[in-house]
């Protein structure tokens, strides 16, 4: 057989079968390309000592109100990611979304505007107050960290107004909006279908991968390999569901967070879009002189990330039934960027996945979850995820240092 | 290598012809009526002091500057590079002497950094294979397209910057100090590519300040100062001629009339 375009230079080792395969992943991690494994790790030791100091944690019914819980902050988490993505910030949108759950509450209840529109409403705000911290950016040279501090300030004030002397909106309790935010519980047949789906789309993507690689005389994965890992990832979100069905079943506003997340992990690894969002986080002056749009990629980016703000802060409504002052301010700021930070996301610009949205608000709420459940005030709550997210900080510095020592970025 | 004196005796076609370019920034005329010629399958050396205009040209020629007066003339048609994009579009692909690599993506990204295949769904099969063609054309050693440029060796960086200059089948590529921060083994590697890519029928402009490296791949060697020409050389001009053209040490009314009336007797240079 001749030998493979890309495994012509003898001087690399590549990995082949599965010891070769977990030893890659081994170097991988020594070096400091570490993924996900921290905050994995993190929420096994949180989730461990949780369950011992109340067995409650573990419970089905809880864990379905932790997803609940997890949704809303986790999609304003998902819009943080782009922004970091591009070693920028965006400190609005604990505000933004207090903005969004504001609209929801005049629009749609006092007004009568119907939901759609107040929502589409909601989020086409978020992204036109995007375009405009990109826009400032982009023509006057406004650090995002300025513009959107300021943006926060004028959102709440913003958000106040709305919401004038009586300060908050009751949403009609037995509405569908409500529903969604408290209750609404995917049917069992389609949350088990759902969880065999992406063992089925890896498994039917990888092996047309992997022949297109053949053909094309490029060594390929191994079968095997695949087929194992799409089983056990099948398996994986069975035993999840099937363990959440134990309890109320899983929540339609985290299947919505769900596909927002996937839906963001396609357009930032297999689109152009993404890999343009990579390439000027990396080196802005290298992706312009490649012929990509800068400026384009800064708008998108903030655009999203407020866009999902200010729908984070309308799913926040539905959940509290109500749009209030308090809406949005407090620690949805703060959990919002730790738990994009926490899950992973580099705060220097070029690296993170749509993933750390989930993961990290994942850590953040378990944490928050389970000192209510252990009757601790709130006092306790922020030292302890603040520690957190000073020690997902600092794993992600040693991790870009021992990377840059290891020559990988 | 070889058939170096072969190419310069048969110049292919003329490329790129710039007559009478000048480029201003504020009071400071940066070039001043230069004049080049790029043929195909040729390695235009330009060398110059700092300050001579070298990177100035580069720009304008890669659409980064625009030329203050002046023509270009690209295959024989008249025309304007109102950015880099248009003048990659020509054909004039540039190697700039930072790289302009993005460290924390493959090779294979970088290489096809803003012409990615299939924008909507990544054909990343598609775009390796390419990546391995183009680098196997530069006989470079790359271990892995699937590691971050930041494992490279400068190197390898400078191979992959171009094969990427290379992905668009450009008439013309031009190299800012191709190897100014490269090792001895490294450089030797860069000017085998850049003789690969001459033998391939493309118009290589190479700045450098090396004149050892100049004289081991140019077929001329265009000399700037102060923003203008300043003497066209072959690479078996003496040192000592080529160091006065670019410092200026020999220019003056009297060497330069000691020489006419040298040529005037048929003597040799």
């Amino acid at each position: 057989m001749s030998q493979n375009l890309d495994r012509a230079d003898a001087r690399v080792t590549h990995a082949t079968g599965l010891s070769g395969t977990i030893k890659a992943f081994m170097d991988r991690v020594k070096s400091g390309d570490l993924g996900s494994l921290p905050v994995v790790v993190g929420l096994a030791i949180i989730w461990t000592v949780f369950t011992a100091l109340n067995p409650i944690f573990l419970s089905p019914n809880n864990l379905v109100n932790l997803l609940f819980d997890c949704s809303t902050t986790g999609v304003i988490a998902l819009g943080i990611v782009c922004v970091l993505m591009l070693g920028e910030i965006d400190l609005s949108v604990g505000s933004m979304s207090g903005v969004g759950s504001a609209l929801i509450g005049v629009l749609w209840v006092n007004q009568g505007v119907p939901l759609p529109v107040a929502i589409g409403t909601a989020v086409a705000l978020g992204a036109l107050i995007g375009a405009v911290y990109a826009t400032l950016r982009n023509r006057l040279g406004m650090p995002s960290f300025v513009s959107t501090l300021s943006g926060l300030l004028a959102l709440l004030g913003l958000q106040l107004y709305m919401l004038g002397a009586t300060g908050s909106i009751n949403l009609p309790y037995g509405s569908k909006m409500v529903e969604f935010g408290q209750l609404l519980i995917l049917p069992s047949w389609l949350s088990y279908t759902l969880a065999l789906i992406p063992g089925i789309v890896m498994l039917v993507v990888g092996r047309s991968t992997n022949a297109r690689r053949r053909a094309a005389n490029l060594s390929a994965g191994s079968s095997t390999g695949l087929f194992i890992k799409a089983v056990l990832t099948t398996i994986a979100l069975l035993a999840i569901v099937a363990y959440l069905s134990l309890g109320r079943g899983v929540p339609w506003m985290f299947a919505l967070f769900v596909a927002l997340v996937l839906a963001m992990n396609y357009a930032l690894t297999r689109t152009q879009w993404g890999r343009s969002m990579k390439a000027v986080g990396g080196n802005a002056e290298a992706a312009r002189r490649a012929g990509i749009n800068v400026r384009g990629i800064y708008i998108s980016a903030f655009m999203l990330c407020s866009g999902l703000a200010a729908l984070g802060g309308v799913l926040s409504a539905a959940r509290l039934a109500s749009s209030s002052q308090q809406a949005g301010t407090g620690d949805v700021n703060l959990n919002a960027i730790a738990a994009a930070v926490i899950g992973g996301t580099s705060l220097f610009g070029g690296r993170g996945t749509a993933f750390s949205a989930l993961l990290g608000i994942i850590v953040i709420q378990s944490i928050a979850n389970g000192l209510t459940l252990l009757n601790l005030s709130s006092s306790l709550r922020y030292m302890i995820t603040g520690a957190v997210l000073a020690i997902a900080v600092i794993v992600d510095s040693l991790a870009r240092q021992s990377r840059a020592s290891h020559g990988r970025a | 290598m070889s058939d170096r004196s072969q190419t310069r005796k048969a110049p292919g076609e003329l490329l790129l012809s710039l007559r009478g370019i000048s480029k201003n920034f504020g009071a400071v005329s940066a070039l001043t009526d230069i004049d080049l010629d790029i043929h195909a399958g040729e390695v235009v050396a330009l060398v110059g002091d700092n300050g001579a205009g070298k990177s100035t040209l580069v720009k304008v020629l890669a659409g980064v500057h625009q030329a203050s007066s002046g023509s270009i003339e690209f295959q024989g048609k008249p025309v304007t590079m109102a950015s880099p994009a248009a003048a990659l579009h020509l054909g004039i692909a540039t190697v700039f002497q930072d790289l302009a690599l993005c460290e924390n993506l493959d090779v294979v990204a970088n290489i096809f950094l803003g012409q990615e295949l299939n924008p909507l769904r990544l054909d990343e099969v598609a775009m390796e294979v390419r990546a391995w063609t183009l680098l196997n054309e530069l006989a470079a050693r790359i271990p892995s397209v699937r590691e971050p440029i930041a494992s490279l060796s400068g190197g390898q960086r400078q191979t992959v910057a171009i094969a990427r200059s290379l992905l668009l089948n450009p008439k013309i590529i031009m190299l800012d100090e191709p190897t100014a921060a490269l090792g001895v083994a490294q450089t030797a590697e860069v000017l085998n590519l850049v003789e690969r890519v001459r033998d391939k029928g493309l118009g290589v402009i190479m700045i450098s300040h090396n004149m050892e490296d100049v004289r081991a791949v140019a077929d001329r060697i265009v000399v700037l100062r102060l923003g203008r020409n300043n003497g066209v050389f072959t690479p078996d001009a003496s040192n000592q001629e080529l160091v006065g053209a670019i410092t200026g040490a020999t220019d003056n009314a009297v060497s330069r009339r000691a020489e006419r009336l040298r040529e005037a007797a048929g003597e040799p240079l």
